[in-house]
C-alpha cells in the first residue's frame, strides 16, 4: 500500500481521560486543517480507549472525548488509522470503535511516518 | 537551521521545561535561530510573571523571560492554555475585569495557527513534555 504525502501525521497514544494530551492532539489537528494540510490521525496504545463508543464523561464533569473526536472528519481529516497491534492486545475490535477507521499494521504506520514531513505524537 | 520550540510542561514539576530552555540557549549559541517559541498546556506557566522562587533556587519564568527579550525571539503563549491557567496579559485582563495580569511581556496571547506556522516555517519542531 503507498501512502500520500502528507504534512502531518499525528499519532494519538494516550487514554481518553486522566491526561489532556489527547484534547491537546485534538486541537492541533483541528488547526492545522485549517490551513488545509493533508494529514493523517492514527490512533495506537491506549488511544485505542479514545474511539470506544457510548463513553459518558458526565459523572467526571468533562465533555465525552469519543464525541468530540467525531470532528475530525467535519474538519476534512479523513485518513484515520487505529495499529492492529493495539487493538489485538486490548482485545477491541472495529465495530465498538467510532469514525470508521482504517486498520495498519506496523510496517503500514512506518511507511505514514516516513511520509509525513511533521510527526506530533501526543 | 530554523528551530521551534514547544513547551507542554509546566516549570519544576518537571524537568522538560528546564531542558527547553537549555536547548533554545544552545541553539543560538550554536549560530542557529529559533523561529518561535510556544507556550502550549500546562507550559504557560513558564510565562507566569508573578513567580517567585527561593534565592538558591533557578527562577525559570525569569530566565525564558530574559532569553526571549534579550534574542528578540517571537513567542507565544497559547491563548485557551493561557486563560484556563491564570496566564493572562494586560489586555485581557482589562477586557475580562480582572484585578491583575500574570504573563510576560516577552510572550504574546495567541491561537493554535501559531503553532501550525511555526510547523509550516521551521526546519525542526522540538516537543518538551
Amino acid at each position: 500500500m503507498n501512502y500520500q504525502l502528507t504534512n502531518f501525521t499525528f499519532l494519538a497514544r494516550t487514554a481518553p481521560y486522566g491526561t489532556n494530551r489527547c484534547n491537546l492532539l485534538m486541537d492541533i489537528a483541528l488547526a492545522s486543517s485549517v490551513f488545509e494540510q493533508k494529514s493523517n490521525y492514527v490512533f495506537m496504545d491506549d488511544a485505542i480507549y479514545q474511539l470506544l463508543r457510548n463513553q459518558n464523561a458526565d459523572h467526571i464533569q468533562t465533555k465525552t472525548f469519543g464525541k468530540a473526536i467525531e470532528a475530525l472528519k467535519l474538519y476534512g481529516i479523513n485518513n484515520i488509522y487505529v495499529l492492529e497491534k493495539s487493538l489485538t492486545e486490548r482485545s477491541v475490535s472495529l465495530d465498538e470503535l467510532v469514525l470508521n477507521p482504517e486498520i495498519i499494521n506496523q510496517q503500514q504506520l512506518q511507511e505514514l511516518v516516513r511520509n509525513s514531513q511533521n510527526v506530533i505524537s501526543l | 537551521m530554523k528551530f521551534s520550540v514547544v513547551v507542554y510542561a509546566s516549570p519544576y514539576s518537571n524537568e522538560a521545561a528546564a531542558s527547553a530552555l537549555k536547548f533554545s540557549r544552545a541553539v543560538i549559541a550554536k549560530g542557529h535561530s529559533i523561529y518561535r517559541i510556544f507556550f502550549f498546556s500546562d507550559g504557560v506557566h513558564n510565562a507566569n510573571s508573578l513567580a517567585i522562587t527561593p534565592q538558591d533556587e533557578i527562577n525559570l519564568q525569569a530566565e525564558w523571560h530574559d532569553l526571549i527579550d534579550e534574542q528578540d525571539i517571537d513567542s507565544v503563549v497559547c491563548v485557551t492554555s493561557g486563560l484556563k491557567r491564570g496566564v493572562i496579559d494586560s489586555q485581557e485582563s482589562e477586557k475580562r475585569n480582572l484585578d491583575s495580569s500574570s504573563m510576560m511581556s516577552s510572550s504574546e496571547l495567541s491561537g493554535l495557527g501559531q503553532l501550525i506556522d511555526a510547523y509550516a516555517n521551521s526546519d525542526r519542531v522540538l516537543s518538551f513534555g
